[in-house]
């Protein structure tokens, strides 16, 4: 190939990534603008403080943001100290070779791609059937941690396995104990990480919809235990723009809140991932 | 016999100022190996080493790449417990303590016999809280009896003057000299008997790895020092005695060994002749 159309190949193959890049880019801005359009008229004050009303046509999504609060709370709650000590099992405790960490391991990558659906059925067969907790905010949140802990486990993981090996023999060179090394030394720096598959994982869970229809229900009013039922953003938006003739606007203005908020998680994530690690590195 | 110094001699940087030093005191046997291997699955890394370490000395152990030296220091603190599919056989002792028994407090083994690697390695701590951290996982808990350890470690180790200032900043933030020296403080903090060190000057700029050269000099006779060293010049300038290990048959073992200014002038085996002039390794 001579040299002019060796350039001719590089200027053409630049070109197509930058195409696609760039439709990508416009891809996610022209579903913001759309979202923005549609929903900031509809968007006040009123549409947070208040409860829905007519089938959520008016008013606003007090409830909604409050039953989401919960679910998130009881997922999280319930999938970080599973996930964490499953990251430290499977990181600091045994081989990447040994047969329960293939297996953990595989199993977790395997729940990581199950349809949400699936895990909706699950929930709803275990959680709301056989533990008794029906149709409940409980029920809801356990299935969403069932959902968020691959993400979760996963992150940490490789959080905890990329900080050097010379921090763990150079610990034990000194005589320190596993513990020690662990709460002291490794658990500290693997913090960021932890954080960000904290922040990824509750980007999945806020987005979830399928696994709760099944399990949280969407009843729309105020929450006032958790075995109520509640109604999620997402189930909200669902509702409004399938069952709800003329609850497009509301459906619009919930979304618009919803993604606002993934992207807060999003990018406190990113920025965490970026400039938390080396922060926290260098000023101790 | 000639007991070691017990009390900290203070950093002196030209400490060694003629090549062929004379032994540092009567040989008294520390540590004791005896027909010591070592296999990492089927690969025989050491085999049947068979050597005395003696107190208050500093043995340097050369050879080329691959021929076991850093394996043979890592069992006599059992780092090789860390190690996937590594076993050791043969016999090694501390004082007639079997380290390889196991039923031994290996903690306790470890803190007996610290160790600094190639590369500095400070945790990503402040100052303080490197050298802390150690001491009160040690049991060390009185307030006033960590700073007394933390600045007689720091200041044995040169670095006192140049850190008082600034204990609380990440130990990331010091230079490599002086994040090695902070380790060699480290470990000294835990007051060991004895050092191993896996070529500790090879990580550092020239000047850096001139001052650590001084300073584990100094430390001789103080602590009884095994060092690994690719560096023969640095073995000749400061080590008592001089152990040769080569790799035969895919296995490291030990050729010669012998007081310095033996191994030097008059090596015994050919191969040790040929290593020390350059001709092989």
């Amino acid at each position: 190939m001579d040299k002019h159309s060796l350039f001719t190949y590089d200027m053409l193959s630049t070109t197509i990534i930058w195409t696609v890049a760039g439709l990508l880019g416009c891809l996610f801005f022209w579903l913001l603008g759309d979202l923005m359009r549609q929903g900031i008229p509809h968007l006040s004050w009123e549409f947070i403080s208040e409860p829905p009303a007519n089938a959520g046509r008016s008013g606003g999504i007090t409830s909604i943001l409050v039953s989401t609060g919960l679910i998130l709370l009881i997922c999280m709650v319930v999938a970080l100290p599973i996930g964490l000590g499953t990251a430290i099992f499977l990181s600091e405790y045994t081989a990447e070779t040994h047969p329960l960490a293939t297996f953990t391991g595989r199993s977790l990558d395997v729940l990581a791609s199950v349809p949400s659906i699936v895990f909706g059925l699950f929930g709803n067969a275990f959680f709301c059937q056989l533990l008794g907790l029906g149709f409940s905010i409980l029920s809801g949140g356990l299935t969403l941690a069932c959902m968020v802990l691959p993400i979760l486990v996963r992150t940490t993981e490789q959080g905890f396995r990329a900080l050097p090996l010379e921090y763990r023999t150079s610990a034990a060179a000194l005589g320190l104990s596993k513990r020690a090394t662990l709460i002291h030394l490794l658990l500290p720096a693997a913090i960021p990480a932890l954080v960000v598959g904290f922040i990824l994982g509750l980007g999945r869970a806020i987005a979830e919809t399928a696994a709760l229809i099944f399990t949280s229900g969407y009843v729309s009013r105020m929450p006032t235990s958790l075995f109520d039922s509640g109604r999620t953003l997402s189930i909200h938006i669902y509702d409004l723009s399938m069952n709800v003739p003329g609850g497009d606007q509301a459906a619009y203005a919930t979304a618009l809140v919803l993604i606002l908020c993934v992207l807060t998680l999003n990018s406190l994530a990113q920025w965490m991932a970026k400039h938390w690690t080396y922060t926290r590195r260098m000023n101790i | 016999m000639r007991t070691p110094r017990k009390t900290p001699t203070p950093y002196i940087a030209s400490a060694y100022s003629t090549r062929n030093i004379a032994l540092c005191c009567d040989p008294d046997p520390l540590i004791q190996t005896r027909d010591l291997s070592l296999s990492y699955g089927n690969h025989q890394a050491i085999k049947n080493i068979s050597l005395t370490i003696h107190r208050g000395c500093l043995t340097a152990i050369v050879g080329p790449s691959g021929s076991g030296k850093t394996s043979f220091l890592q069992c006599l603190n059992r780092l090789t417990d860390l190690l996937p599919d590594c076993t050791v056989s043969g016999r090694a002792t501390i004082e007639n303590l079997d380290i390889l028994s196991p039923t031994i407090d290996v903690l306790q083994l470890r803190r007996r016999i610290g160790m600094i690697f190639q590369k500095p390695n400070p945790f990503p701590m402040s100052i303080q809280k490197n050298l802390e951290f150690p001491l009160k996982e040690h049991g060390v808990t009185a307030t006033h009896l960590i700073q007394e350890r933390i600045q007689r470690a720091l200041m044995d180790v040169g670095l006192w003057n140049e850190v008082k200032d600034r204990m609380d900043t990440s130990a990331l933030r010091l230079s490599g000299g002086q994040q090695q020296r902070l380790c060699i403080a480290r470990a000294l903090v835990l007051s060991p008997d004895v050092l191993l060190m896996d070529e500790p000057c090879s990580a550092l700029d020239p000047l850096s790895s001139g001052t650590v050269e001084d300073l584990i000099f100094s430390l001789r006779g103080q602590y009884t020092i095994i060092i690994v060293t690719h560096n023969l010049a640095q073995a000749h300038r400061i080590a008592d005695y001089v152990g040769v290990f080569w790799s035969q048959a895919q296995a490291g073992e030990l050729i010669e060994f012998a007081p310095t200014h033996a191994i030097f002038e008059h090596p015994q085996q050919d191969l040790t002749a040929a290593y020390i002039n350059g001709i092989r390794g």
